[in-house]
């Protein structure tokens, strides 16, 4: 089926919304049942595109971006596949097969999305510049810009598929290698630690090491959730309150040591 | 003080809704920072009127935050209090306000993810995708405008109550209730890292240290189970029983590093990323060689 001109920029519109979701999380723009609905709704596909999204919902109930981590990108999976379904022409006959591309689709749109992030951080030091100077027009703009790279992530290759057809595209899909897609996992896993070290760089003291080793021996116990650990973590630092406190009150009242043990033995030694 | 500088409700519709775009900039370095500080930016502009005095405002709310970010919302609350307060001349320092920051964002983190990610999106997705399947265009409507109302319900009014509580929070100054709720913070914050670098770092190492032949009787004995259902049931309750699935006892190096703590690996790659930062050595820098590594080890077997 061909898309007339106007149909082809709402669907790329559609397509910018969900990439731009894709990160915010806030509208749900990407959701499957949204953004097939939408991209359904510009070309005068409606029902097949209702019924995709429906479809693909239901698989990514579960997918969330936790932390730091990140799920199958939801916006490619539908907008993508639910251009190809239009463009296939089938109607609701092409659901199902429209559903057997989303998912590599979802890992392709995973993959753009850590390079997108990636490249989020070299925005953030120019934000950082413009922080110095005291200007929040600046500041404003390359957030601004961050958004729409990630909405482009999406509007792109919408555009592409678009262009192109829906059957190189399914070539394209399986010729790519599967050392590639995992590593890059495999190393999405690791680079949060970099985030952590600075965090930990900003906050640590002596006195506060110890909560640290606490928490990451206790996050060892799968069943307490980070809630609970939130909870241990509020009343460890109550205790050490109100002991600190006590102990300020003069409770060792007379004693001449300096009531550290240890020092007093490296000191006469 | 001669003249109180406060935020009206206009400034902080404004930054709630600012704060729909708070992941916007999301980056592997300091994660939502950028949102963060296009958030807070009416705020800063009211209280701040020297450009030295918005440049370091500016600065200190590039720090790293990460949490959910719907529950952000209750700690922008609590951070334009104590931004208030410094404002109006009270020792509310950096440290102080990066500290209830950090402190707050993994707790609320653990309310948001399970609450919305788990309960509200799941339902509402489940109830919307069954009225799409049977061409109900009511499903996408509902979903959308049921999701939107709860979200926007919750932001705003949890930045609301953040934001009184902040306020009487810093009320009582002389009592050095602010230096305990830092040092608490802090306390709490560190706690909390100790517990996400478990969770959320993971390196998971796949060569097998060794394979041990297990006795009969010690795995289930696929070929021999009834046959149908009765067998998967047969099969259930041996596995239950303490029965392993297969013949032989893998263990990886992932295995005998969990054996010692579950988390070691990242742990150590999170100190490792602490030292060199100390050696001035870029996060960019170390974001692609993490990914580099995580290829190289990928295609040699080691991950």
């Amino acid at each position: 089926m061909d898309l007339t001109m106007i149909q082809i920029i709402l669907v790329v519109l559609v397509a910018f919304l969900a990439g731009v979701e894709g990160i915010l999380d806030e509208f749900h723009f990407h959701q499957p049942i949204i953004a097939c609905t939408l991209i359904g709704l510009v070309t005068g596909e409606l029902v097949p595109c209702l019924i995709l999204g429906g479809t693909l919902q239901l698989i990514a109930l579960g997918w969330a971006n936790i932390g730091a981590a990140v799920a199958p990108d939801a916006a490619l999976a539908s907008v993508a596949s639910a251009i190809i379904l239009v463009l296939g022409g089938q109607g609701e006959a092409g659901v199902t097969s429209a559903i057997a591309i989303a998912v590599p689709l979802a890992v392709a749109g995973l993959l753009l999305t850590i390079i997108v992030r990636t490249l989020a951080t070299g925005i953030v030091h120019l934000m950082d510049a413009a922080a110095r100077e005291g200007n929040f027009k600046k500041v404003e703009m390359w957030h601004i810009i961050a958004i729409i790279m990630q909405g482009l992530r999406i509007a792109i290759p919408a555009a592409l598929i678009v262009a192109i057809g829906a059957a190189p595209v399914r070539d394209l899909l399986t010729a790519m290698p599967s050392w590639l897609t995992d590593g890059l996992a495999v190393g999405g896993g690791m680079v949060v630690a970099v985030g952590y070290a600075m965090v930990i760089n900003m906050m640590a003291t002596k006195e506060v090491w110890p909560f640290f080793a606490i928490g990451f021996v206790l996050a060892t116990i799968p069943s307490i959730t980070l809630l609970g650990l939130g909870g241990i973590g509020v009343a460890l630092a109550l205790i050490y309150l109100a002991l600190t406190k006590q102990g300020g009150s003069g409770g060792n009242g007379g004693n001449g040591n300096t009531g550290d043990p240890l020092g007093d033995i490296i000191d006469n030694y | 003080m001669a003249q109180e500088l406060k935020l009206t409700k206009k400034d902080r519709v404004a930054i709630w809704w600012r704060s729909t775009f708070i992941q916007g900039s999301w980056n592997y370095e300091r994660m939502q920072n950028g949102g963060w500080a296009f958030s807070m930016i009416p705020a800063i502009k009211r209280l701040y009127k020297s450009k030295e005095d918005r440049a370091a405002a500016l600065k200190r709310h590039l720090e790293f935050f990460n949490t959910h970010p719907y529950v952000a919302s209750p700690i922008i609350g609590v951070t334009l209090a104590l931004e208030e307060e410094r404002a109006n001349g009270a020792p509310v320092d950096d440290k102080a306000i990066q500290g209830v920051k950090v402190g707050m964002m993994g707790p609320l983190a653990g309310i948001g993810d399970p609450v919305f990610w788990f309960t509200l999106k799941p339902i509402l997705g489940a109830l919307a995708a069954s009225l799409a399947l049977t061409g109900n265009i009511l499903g996408p409507i509902l979903y959308f405008v049921l999701w939107n109302l709860s979200r926007m319900g919750f932001t705003w009014y949890t930045q609301e109550l953040g934001y009184k509580a902040g306020s009487k929070i810093t009320e009582d100054l002389s009592g050095g209730v602010l230096r305990d709720i830092t040092k608490g913070a802090s306390i709490l914050g560190m706690f909390i890292l100790g517990a996400l670098v478990n969770r959320w770092v993971s390196v998971a190492f796949a060569p097998t240290v060794s394979e041990v032949e297990l006795d009969e009787g010690a795995y289930i004995d696929w070929d021999n189970l009834p046959a149908g259902s009765e067998g998967v049931r047969t099969a259930l309750e041996q596995q239950a029983a303490g029965r392993s699935l297969s013949d032989t006892n893998v263990t990886t190096l992932q295995d005998n590093l969990d054996s010692l703590i579950p988390g070691l690996a990242g742990l150590l790659i999170t100190l490792l990323a602490m030292w060199l930062l100390r050696k001035k050595v870029s996060p960019i820098v170390m974001i692609l060689g993490l990914f580099a590594v995580g290829i190289v080890f990928h295609v040699i077997g080691l991950m």
